[in-house]
């Protein structure tokens, strides 16, 4: 299975992939495109990733979590390449015989997500377009992470 | 001194800096990933100021900037992660 699309996201489909009968909760979340960033308006974002490596992390990522919340199931895709204002980018989906595993679940793999996997993105406005992260970065010097 | 082939790949903000996806690099022996960082930001203006090196995966791994390289690498500066 894999964890990047480059199609719409069919988050239904993600809860039905973890949900099992003995679950009394699911949470399910949708990282949507906004219209604004930084005071700026934003009309498009352009999702690239290093996709093997990609996969390699997110399925770091849901082994950890599954290892922490053991009796919680986790799905989780990213959909890359041109999306607009409203476009889903992630959906996890997490259910759990108890609603507060499956919502930490949920919220522990999109921090991690941010943090490890090498998915990059170009935001679009009537401004221009700008890589998210880069600009101003080389003062800092070291290691983003 | 011998030599050593490794693929540099671009994603993100270096691919639109490098105008490609990939490129072949012969390297000398014992060559490590921030030296490689050096030669970039010689060949490209807007690296100059760019002193470190972004995050490096070698074969697909998260690796430090003093790891050596060995024949057939494949070497990628990885750009802050933005995705959710």
């Amino acid at each position: 299975m894999s964890y990047l699309t480059d199609a719409p996201i069919d988050a239904q489909a993600l809860v039905r992939r973890v949900i099992r009968r003995s679950d009394g909760a699911y949470v399910l979340f949708e990282g949507v495109v906004r219209n604004h960033h930084d005071g700026k308006a934003v009309e498009s974002i352009f999702y690239d990733a290093y996709r093997p490596m990609a996969e390699k992390e997110m399925e770091k990522i849901v082994r950890e979590v599954e290892a922490q919340f053991p009796d919680t199931a986790v799905a989780v895709v990213h959909r890359l390449g041109q999306l607009v204002v409203g476009d889903s980018s992630i959906a996890i989906a997490a259910a759990s015989p108890h609603r507060a595993e499956a919502f930490a679940a949920c919220r522990t793999i999109i921090d991690r997500v941010k943090e490890t996997v090498p998915i990059w993105k170009k935001e679009r406005g009537p401004d221009g377009e700008e890589w998210l992260g880069w600009q101003g970065r080389s003062g800092r010097g070291g290691v983003d992470g | 001194m011998p030599a050593m082939k490794v693929r540099l790949l671009f994603f993100a903000v270096l691919r639109d800096i490098a105008g490609a996806d990939e490129r072949e690099l012969t390297l000398a022996d014992g060559t490590t990933a921030s030296e490689v960082w050096q030669e970039l930001r010689a060949s490209y203006d807007t690296l100059a100021d760019y002193t470190q090196p972004p995050m490096i995966a070698i074969n697909e791994t998260y690796a430090t900037p003093d790891a050596v390289l060995t024949e057939g690498d494949e070497l990628a500066f990885i750009p802050p992660v933005a995705g959710g």
